[in-house]
């Protein structure tokens, strides 16, 4: 797969602090692809995050988008414009009171001629479901519907990878399954490439590709059925596993022997449904 | 509850009055106000008030609600008064008691004054009760445009003006959350002396200002994702217009300037 962000060697350290909160850190995201970033606080996932789009820049090594060297401020623009950006507080990056007028900001700052910042603006609130309510006023609307406001505010830059630092901690569980089901869409539907960074599993189980990184470096890699079975080594990470694959490795643990591949609920319980049947 | 503020005093609708050009507007006001200022007879202010009037009916704005915006300023509007009656020095004595003396020339004047302030601020009312608080903000950066050329920070200012207002709801909703989270710890918030009361606001204050400050720095953080780089080479998704209906509102104004000046000059 063609990658559209390589990282190569990257180090950072934050000023005056003696501990990097990144070491040495090499990985390539492929094109189109959807990359889970998992970690406990403080691995660096969100700091490795800001690198992408030129936030931070590293101290060591570098990142490349699209060839583009981030740390090259002529760079500046067309990384930011071709890496977009959500956070976790819908609330903090909505800076216009009608939602339209929000979507335009990006576009707007581009310089794009106004006929086509509406048809960017009208797409994207149609991409992330929200065209319907374009004229309301921000504060007015659900935790869910606020960060699907905040993704096409990003999407209006017309962006080839979507960089989401945990999108749904605010949420309740109808505005998280309303924003990982957009997110979802976006990258089978649209070809975005999305690095989703979350704490939750079953959210980092819908990704092709989960990254784990700890104490500054990458621990793990691989695809969700490679990741998820590793139980033991997660939980040294202080991370959780998947409500299913904990089950199956207690069942496991009890005297089955049971494949700990399964993702979904469904698959879960089909795995259980064929181990009862031999 | 905090949140049933209701922000400015715009009354949102669709006449005439409502679709003018902001821009329009805020040159209108201005003009309004040079023509009270210019107004020297009875009959100037009374042409003044009457297209105030007209404004008012067209937009469907009850005068009740242009009267109640003078509340707040009953007490300068009383003030001016009494200064002007009993303070304008003359001999032509409308009332002479001791030391009290009240001449004619003063009671013109304290007349004349208060129908000019009552009139200054309801037609700037008329304004912000026609015009949403985000489209005079987008309306003054435009008009304040030609500044640019002489480095005024024109988008930048009004870029801070409307991130204010957006800003508003969503601190409030904090400020009753943190009032909320005070209480609950047994903050007495309601009671006591003004001194009290005012001592306790400071710890409702503090978080207030530290959550704000939080939020401004992702605000920019964002801000800075979405490739903001200042005024510099941006375009704009709505473009203002100016319609038939400015020019005809132009017109009417030229019309009220004329009107009064030849009212003045004629002493009606």
């Amino acid at each position: 797969m063609e990658s559209v962000i390589e990282i190569q060697g990257l180090s950072f350290s934050y000023p005056e602090t003696t501990v990097p909160a990144l070491r040495d850190i090499n990985l390539s995201i492929g094109r189109g692809s959807f990359v889970a970033m998992l970690g406990a606080n403080g691995s660096g996932k969100s700091t490795l995050a800001k690198h992408l789009n030129a936030i931070l820049v590293p101290t060591a090594g570098r990142v490349l988008v699209d060839g583009l060297d981030t740390a090259e401020d002529d760079n500046l623009l067309s990384i930011r414009r071709r890496v977009g950006m959500v956070f976790q507080n819908p609330d903090n990056q909505i800076v216009a009171n009608v939602v339209e007028d929000d979507v335009a900001f990006a576009p707007e700052n581009l310089g794009v001629p106004s006929e086509e910042i509406r048809r960017r603006v009208d797409s994207a609130l149609r991409q992330v479901g929200m065209y319907e309510l374009r004229m309301h006023a921000p504060h007015l609307l659900s935790g869910g519907q606020k960060q699907r406001v905040a993704i096409a505010g990003i999407l209006a830059m017309e962006p080839e990878v979507l960089v989401l630092d945990e999108p749904t901690a605010m949420l309740d569980p109808r505005g998280r399954q309303e924003v990982m089901d957009t997110v979802e869409s976006l990258c089978r539907e649209q070809g975005i490439t999305v690095v989703l960074i979350t704490h939750h599993m079953e959210e980092a189980a819908r990704a092709d590709r989960i990254i784990v990184l700890a104490g500054g470096q990458v621990a793990m890699d691989g695809t969700p059925r490679e990741i998820f079975p590793q139980a033991e080594q997660l939980k040294s990470l202080a991370l959780a596993v998947p409500d299913g694959t904990e089950l199956i490795g207690r069942l496991n643990a009890a005297g089955m022997d049971l494949p700990m591949d399964a993702l979904t609920d469904e698959e879960c319980a089909s795995v259980i449904w064929e181990g009862l049947c031999h | 509850m905090l949140k049933d503020i209701t922000l400015g005093q715009y009354f949102p609708d669709d006449t005439p009055v409502h679709r003018l050009d902001p821009r329009t507007k805020l040159i209108l006001t201005v003009i309004y106000i040079a023509a009270l200022f210019m107004a020297g007879s009875v009959g100037g202010y009374v042409l003044v008030a009457l297209c105030l009037a007209a404004a008012a009916h067209i937009s469907h704005i009850k005068p009740k609600a242009l009267f109640k915006g003078l509340r707040p300023l009953i007490f300068l509007i009383v003030f001016t008064a009494i200064i002007n009656l009993f303070f304008t020095s003359g001999e032509d004595y409308l009332l002479h008691w001791r030391f009290i003396k009240i001449t004619y020339t003063g009671l013109k004047n304290a007349v004349v004054m208060v129908v000019r302030v009552m009139l200054l601020v309801s037609g700037t009312f008329m304004l912000t009760y026609t015009t949403s608080p985000l489209s005079i903000t987008d309306g003054l950066e435009r008009l304040l445009s030609p500044l640019k050329k002489i480095h005024v920070p024109v988008y930048e200012l009004s870029l801070m003006m409307s991130i204010a207002l957006r800003f508003i709801p969503t601190l409030i909703e904090e400020t009753d959350r943190i009032m909320s989270a005070q209480k609950a710890r047994g903050a007495d918030l309601e009671t006591g002396s003004l001194v009290e009361r005012a001592k306790a606001l400071l710890p409702l204050l503090i978080p207030l200002f530290v959550s704000a400050f939080r939020r401004a720095d992702e605000l920019a953080l964002a801000m800075e994702c979405r490739c903001y780089n200042g005024g510099e080479g941006r375009t704009r998704m709505k473009q203002l217009r100016m319609e038939r209906r400015d020019a005809v509102a132009f017109l009417l104004s030229a019309v009220l300037v004329a009107g009064v000046l030849l009212l003045r000059r004629f002493g009606i």
